[in-house]
């Protein structure tokens, strides 16, 4: 078990250094730089920019001053905000921004899990058409659309809730932009969970189990779901990712300090440290999510024990 | 036995069941009337589709939600149709238990044995899952099965299916039973583990006394453990009896006709002078196991050594369990796989020849599969199932000519020309596999290898399927290697015999050589477990 965890790990070097190698590369292919502003800067401060970030020595060299400085688990400075480095940009809103992706991930696995059992344990009965016609809209909605309007209602006018900030986490500032981010995630989980539920209840082994009087907990739970939920977290990997980038419009809107932001406002400006910054910290994560999603497989699933 | 003395535990009394479908409603049980005494043993006989298994679901609440049932199943006096689950639950588990045909699927892959043992004991006897633990290993060891205190902690995967069906019966003896149902609980098992668990419930129900009703299509089975018999067909019981009487004496057709359905005859050698064929010489098939990273490689010898040669017309029945190697010696002989050794085909040696190279020959050389619902395209009609080989093999031909070709190939296997049009799913298995060997007749081969063609087929239908596939072998002197496990079947289409067991040929001859004198004891295992008609009725002379 450890030493395939250990093995997996080793594995992602070569990943990330792929990883690393291809985008250093390809945001240099964009044309522009980081200093090119609209009012052009003299030529004498441009060309002391560039040597203190060592941007006027050959691509090959920047690349490899780049690695051996990511290898310390140094990002660099960043280039557009100028009094920060990459590392300190991200000890502020990584925290954030995990914070928020995990709650909706636990929140769309628990409301998304329990929608999907109920449909399926209903199947073509009027409560499972309404949760499947509901998901379906979860799912084409996007969020730009139900961002505003749950903001309107919930934070404008009824005034339950705030509109927007994080105020350090607080619950009420927690709760739009969670269940927001959630929505269309919570409408994937449920159609899976009914669709391999639906097979499960089915199965022949659940059969042996009405057969032999067991309660109807031990029938759902303890034999169906537990099979049933294995598709779901194969899907957890990609969810996860997905949500973590995807946080980009969700932190926009409801005006929250994570690193959504740094995608759209790095690549505009040419910030090539902060970039990669924020390229390499989330093909942590998704290779980090893609382990754990295999342990909880292995742990759910004897037939795929490593040992 | 004095069946007066003894008390009915179960009775079904009218039961009618009903399936609503898209298509309308399906009478499947159509007014049943079945009980069972203590300690009997009652066979429940009929074809795939005759009911008999949907009347002891609906007996055990457990048909498919669109099902409907009406009638009477009285237990202790009670009632127990359409019971709500609560009060069915106190029943179904402990005191009426079932065992099902599918042993590979029927426990649940992610819990231990142990673990399922011990849930309708907690459940039921209100035991703690210690006790309920401890008691497991006893039933593993009431059921033989070998290395019970590691076993109880194993998953269903790491167990064979016979060691499966061990457990279910271990499951359904937990809560001492006063009923045990068993569902075709050896259909999926090979002859020789299908033996031992028969004869595990039998000594078992001497020993406990609980009723036994046995569901199953196999009339050898019910010949050796069954009491009394009734026979169904379209959701009604024809007729009912005690075994004596009915296989003795059956009044009813139908019943007559499950009887006569073993198949019978021998076929006629052909004469020495005839060429060979086909010849295999010290074929080996090697499949790599476990060869991960940084790992050594284990190798498996599926085929191990093994020569053959077989005359034109000749058919060679080849025999053995699952995992002897047989199918994968089929493939190896045609080239599907990679082997060693040397097969020559018309004196052309074939092994080691390219797919390109083999693609000319492949018309002379075909393969009919067990399945026949898996092995024909569902998106395409029968017709262009058919004609499709003809396109690789015959390009000259135009599409009326192959039309006409598959309209010639369906009335040689009985099919109505006209069906052609249809989709495979409209047809039954029996008829499926009859298309299956049309588009292989199609193409006029020389060599067929039948990979267990009848073994997914009722009695009636296989022996149907035979009685084709002797007639175009009689009519186009075709050449068979014949692979199954069904022994009655070998006999009656094979010239020569040769019996297979972990890759290697433990014996080989001519039919009667091998069915009247057996040398080895593994033929002679086989040969017994195999329930054959005549060999019964020899013991029971």
């Amino acid at each position: 078990m450890l030493r395939y965890v250990l093995g997996r790990l080793l594995g992602a070097i070569p990943t990330l250094f792929l990883i690393v190698t291809i985008s250093f590369f390809l945001i240099r292919i964009a044309p522009g730089g980081p200093f090119d502003l609209e009012r052009p800067l003299e030529a004498k401060v441009m060309e002391n920019l560039n040597k203190i970030y060592h941007l006027n020595e050959p691509l090959w060299n920047q690349y490899l001053l780049y690695l051996q400085s990511v290898a310390r688990l140094d990002f660099g400075p960043s280039f557009y905000f100028r009094d920060f480095t990459i590392n300190e940009l991200f000890a502020e809103s990584l925290p954030i921004s995990i914070q928020l992706g995990l709650s909706a991930l636990c929140l769309a696995l628990i409301v998304g899990g329990i929608l999907g059992v109920s449909a399926a344990l209903r199947q073509n009965k009027p409560a499972d058409y309404s949760i499947m016609a509901a998901a379906t809209l979860g799912v084409t909605i996007p969020n730009f659309v139900v961002a505003p309007i749950l903001t309107l209602l919930l934070g404008v006018w009824l005034g339950w809730l705030p509109v927007g900030g994080w105020n350090g986490g607080a619950f009420v500032n927690r709760v739009l932009p969670v269940v927001t981010l959630a929505l269309p995630q919570i409408a994937v989980v449920a159609r899976l969970t009914r669709g391999s539920m639906i097979e499960a209840l089915r199965s022949n082994h659940v059969r042996t189990a009405r057969a032999y009087g067991l309660t109807s907990y031990m029938i759902v739970v303890v034999h169906a779901l537990r099979g049933a939920i294995l598709p779901v977290v194969s899907y957890l990997g990609p969810a996860a990712a997905a949500l973590l980038t995807g946080s980009v419009v969700i932190e926009t809107i409801f005006g929250i300090p994570g690193i959504g932001r740094y995608f759209v406002q790095g690549a505009l400006n040419r910030d090539y440290t902060l970039v990669m910054g924020t390229v390499v910290v989330v093909a942590c994560f998704v290779i980090l999510f893609n382990l754990l999603v295999d342990l909880l497989y292995a742990l759910l699933d004897p037939r795929v024990r490593y040992d | 036995m004095t069946s007066e003395t003894k008390k009915t535990v179960l009775s079904i009394k009218d039961l009618k069941v009903d399936f609503e479908t898209a298509t309308g409603t399906i009478n499947a049980v159509q007014g049943v009337d079945i009980h069972v005494q203590a300690g009997e043993t009652v066979a429940i006989v009929g074809e795939s589709g005759s009911g008999k298994s949907q009347t002891m679901m609906a007996a055990m609440g457990l048909l498919a939600s669109n099902g409907h049932t009406r009638g009477e199943v009285i237990y202790e006096g009670r009632n127990i149709l359409g019971l709500p689950a609560g009060k069915l639950n106190k029943i179904r588990g402990a005191k009426i238990t079932m065992i099902f045909q599918e042993p590979m699927t029927s426990l649940d892959p992610l819990y231990t044995i142990g673990r399922q043992l011990a849930e309708p004991m907690v459940v039921h006897g209100g035991l703690s899952w210690k006790a309920a633990k401890a008691k497991a290993l006893d039933l593993l060891k009431l059921v033989n099965i070998p290395e019970p205190e590691r076993k109880i902690n194993a998953y269903p995967y790491e167990m064979s299916g016979g060691q499966r069906q061990r457990v279910m019966i271990a499951m359904s003896l937990a809560n001492d039973p006063d009923v045990l149902i068993a569902d075709e609980p050896t259909t999926a098992l090979d002859v020789t583990t299908q033996a031992q668990i028969l004869d595990l419930l039998a000594d078992l129900q001497k020993r406990l006394g609980m009723a036994v009703i046995f569901i199953t299509h196999d009339l050898g089975i019910v010949r050796r453990i069954a009491d009394r018999v009734y026979v169904m067909k379209t959701g009604e019981v024809v007729e009912s009896g005690e075994t004596g009487q009915i296989f003795n004496q059956p009044a009813h057709a139908y019943t007559r006709m499950l009887l006569d359905a073993e198949p019978t005859g021998h076929k006629l050698p052909v004469p020495d002078s005839t060429p060979v064929l086909l010849e295999a010489q010290k074929v080996s098939v090697e499949f790599e196991l476990d060869s991960g990273f940084l790992k050594p490689s284990h190798v498996l010898r599926a085929v191990d050594n093994i020569s053959f040669s077989l005359r034109k017309g000749q058919t060679l029945g080849i025999v053995g369990e699952s995992g002897s190697g047989k199918s994968t010696l089929g493939r190896a002989v045609l080239n599907l796989l990679p082997a060693g050794g040397r097969v020559v085909f018309h004196g052309q040696q074939i092994t080691g020849k390219s797919r390109a190279e083999m693609r000319a020959l492949r018309k002379d050389m075909q393969l009919i599969f067990q399945d026949p619902f898996g092995s024909l395209s569902p998106r395409m009609t029968v017709g262009q199932i058919i004609s499709e080989g003809l396109m690789v093999h015959e390009p000259a031909l135009n599409g009326r000519q192959r039309d006409e070709r598959a309209c010639q190939a369906l009335e040689e296997v009985s099919l109505d020309p006209a069906m052609r049009n249809r989709y495979p799913h409209e047809f039954s298995g029996g008829q499926r596999q009859r298309i299956a060997i049309a588009r292989t007749m199609v193409l006029k081969p020389e060599l067929v290898v039948l990979d267990e063609p009848t073994s997914a087929l009722d009695r009636t239908i296989q022996k149907q399927v035979v009685e084709l596939l002797r007639d175009l072998q009689k009519a186009h002197g075709l050449t068979y290697l014949f692979i199954s496990h069904d022994l009655a079947v070998v006999r009656a289409l094979s010239d020569t015999v040769m019996v297979m067991q972990r890759g290697k040929v433990v014996e080989a001859g001519t039919v009667d050589a091998i069915f009247e004198a057996p040398k080895s004891d593994y033929t002679k295992e086989l040969i017994g477990a195999a329930l054959l008609p005549q060999q019964q009725m020899m013991e029971t002379a």
